[in-house]
């Protein structure tokens, strides 16, 4: 009995200091994507206890809150399609501009965004491309044409990592033909189909998460990847260079959400206000190397960072984002990507 | 005290009378909660209307069977047709998963007959050394194995360096890749099953056999095998049935290049396709199919009893 006794007690004081934190903050966001040296300026700046979970693609983000996650995170970070099907589905909080006192630093460009307008429910937190990498010692040729992953060249046959994603990988493929998003058009779609069919004959490998690492240690030749992750892989000692394709790439941002239900929405908005002081939306900038949304970030970013090639496109680079298509006609890109992948 | 049965009436049997149900409450809550409900709720769910992005609309349906069984066209306009495409991701996780097994098989008998005919200490540390592997989580000894066996790991530079192949093999990214991962995820399974029967097996019998002339050969196929037959079965069921969901080992070291049937389930509720209907009706085929191979086997179980 006295053991007992002793045994609750302690577990009454372990509960005790485990909940001396001012309260908690739960969030959901890509891998790789926040070094955890901020983290750990948040919670100590506003004694908060931060958790996070991580995932690989925005569809994984809503897959994972519709099968009941809702309610138990507070701010999750949907690139720019998702924030506007997430808003539909009804899965965002809002806020007035007056609760984030730094609501101010966003760029006037990413103010008025057409997935959230005047942004009710987001904040900028990185933005960047998708495109494709090409290592040098393999491939001398000119790097300039989504042809080199559709339509390769002998050198990268089969030396070819795509990004496991559909969204991604037959949108870089409908800029490759020249067709527009969410076409339903049969022609344009039985093209898109040929395209990717014939193309797959020549690629290793379909991942995301390992995009960076297939480049680095060589499994792959080239690759689909994001900018920022290239710029990572090339620091890490692949000899790559990222391609600004002249038939576009894709453009993404990332953001912010205040999700709703959230069972801690003043540590949500405390974290958003934190994210949106320069210092700190540099100190994202400087370890994924995208590029921020927020003015003033300047002064903090690592000068390889702010120069690097891969987040300073050529002034006249087409680019896109991805647009969310309606049911009827997502259902026909799902096929093709079944149909790819069969 | 149970109420009913006669308490202190010689064997100990009767202890349990009457008693059975509050025994069996644990079992029946276990199998109630882990395994009926999910499953029933998959059932339920295969027969719902699929909502856009994942999710369900609360009407009756046949349209994932409908999806998995016919063939439309890529517009769905076409007089239907049988739909090869399930079928064939199904069929190759099928034969993949028997390839496994059969290399398994073929592995883990020998081993598990070295194991059992070494002297009782020994014995546990072959089988402690067994289990090592273990000890680590599947998907770093899958990520590991990518990496000894890519173009630029370690098996490759060495057999570069000795000079036995002019240029890397090509291992990652194919077929072999992945049969080599389930092979090395799940040899254990077959290893363990089998020790335990040819533990049991009363090599006497042997001796008797070749006593009477008999080969070595015909000792194993008349003598050895119908006496360990339920740990070999044993174990190619506990070998078949998760490689034929494993989807890690298609991803890692296949480069996820074509669906797996664990793979194809994952995509409709992870994936862009977001089609949870059709995600459980494929899980509610390939439980069947399980089921069925099971139901096989519980027959030939107890034909071998009776007789």
């Amino acid at each position: 009995m006295k053991k007992l006794f002793a045994t609750t007690a302690l577990a009454l004081i372990s509960l005790t200091v485990g909940a001396q934190a001012e309260g908690k903050l739960s969030i959901y966001h890509w891998f790789e994507y926040i070094p955890q040296e901020l983290l750990d300026k948040f919670s100590e700046e506003y004694d908060v206890e931060v958790t996070m979970d991580t995932f690989d693609s925005n569809e994984a983000l809503l897959a994972s809150l519709k099968a009941g996650k809702l309610g138990s995170y507070d701010v999750a970070v949907p690139g720019d399609y998702m924030v506007e099907i997430m808003n539909g589905e009804g899965m965002l909080d809002t806020f007035e501009p007056s609760e984030l006192s730094n609501f101010g630093n966003i760029e006037d460009k990413w103010l008025d965004v057409s997935f959230d307008q005047g942004r009710k429910s987001s904040i900028p937190y990185q933005w960047g491309s998708t495109s494709f990498s090409v290592n040098k010692d393999v491939y001398g040729g000119e790097l300039d044409s989504l042809s080199l992953i559709f339509d390769p060249p002998a050198e990268l046959k089969g030396k070819i990592n795509v990004l496991d994603t559909a969204g991604e990988t037959l949108t870089l493929a409908s800029l490759y033909l020249g067709i527009p998003q969410c076409s339903s058009d049969r022609e344009q779609l039985k093209e898109l189909n040929a395209l990717v069919q014939s193309a797959k004959a020549d690629w290793a490998s379909f991942g995301s998460d390992v995009a960076k690492d297939v480049l680095v240690s060589g499994d792959a030749a080239a690759g689909m990847i994001w900018s920022g992750f290239s710029a990572k892989a090339r620091g890490e000692g692949a000899n790559i260079e990222y391609v600004f394709p002249k038939e576009g790439m894709i453009v993404w941002m990332d953001n912010v959400v205040l999700l709703k239900d959230a069972p801690n929405r003043d540590n949500a908005l405390k974290f958003m206000n934190f994210l949106l002081e320069p210092e700190n939306a540099a100190a994202v900038t400087n370890y994924a190397q995208y590029t921020a949304g927020v003015k003033g970030v300047g002064e903090f970013l690592l000068p390889e960072v702010a120069n690097s090639p891969e987040s300073n496109p050529p002034a006249d680079q087409k680019g896109e984002f991805v647009q969310a298509c309606p049911e009827e006609v997502q259902v026909l890109y799902d096929a093709i990507w079944t149909n790819l992948k069969k | 005290m149970a109420a009913g049965a006669p308490m202190g009436a010689g064997t100990s049997s009767h202890i349990y009378e009457g008693n059975a149900p509050r025994l069996m409450a644990p079992s029946w809550i276990f199998i109630g909660f882990f395994l009926l409900a999910p499953v029933i709720m998959m059932a339920v769910y295969s027969f719902l209307t699929k909502e856009f992005r994942g999710g369900v609309i609360w009407e009756f349906s046949l349209a994932a069977y409908d999806q998995f069984f016919f063939d439309r066209g890529l517009f769905g306009d076409e007089p239907p047709s049988i739909e090869w495409t399930y079928i064939g991701i199904f069929w190759r996780s099928i034969w993949q998963a028997g390839l496994a097994t059969f290399v398994c098989l073929l592995i883990g008998f020998p081993t598990a007959w070295f194991i059992a005919t070494r002297d009782p200490q020994s014995r546990s540390i072959w089988l402690f050394l067994v289990t090592i592997p273990y000890w680590v989580n599947l998907l770093i000894r899958t990520v590991s194995m990518k990496f000894l066996i890519r173009d630029t790991g370690p098996l490759n530079e060495f057999l570069l360096q000795v000079g036995v192949i002019g240029e890397p093999l090509g291992l990652i990214n194919t077929n072999f890749a992945v049969q080599l991962g389930l092979f090395y995820s799940y040899l254990p399974f077959m290893v363990l099953p089998i020790y335990a029967a040819v533990e049991r097996y009363d090599f006497a019998l042997s001796e008797a056999a070749a006593d009477l002339y008999s080969g070595a050969w015909t000792t194993l196929r008349l003598i050895i095998l119908p006496v360990v037959k339920p740990g070999i079965i044993a174990g190619c069921i506990l070998v078949f049935v998760p490689s034929l969901g494993a989807f890690l080992a298609p991803d890692l070291l296949g480069g996820a290049k074509t669906f797996m049937i664990g793979s194809l389930i994952e995509e409709q509720f992870k994936g862009n396709a977001g089609n949870w209907p059709f995600g459980a009706a494929a899980s509610m085929i390939l439980l069947t199919i399980v089921l069925c191979i099971l139901l096989v086997y519980a027959r030939n179980q107890n034909k071998t009893e009776i007789r």
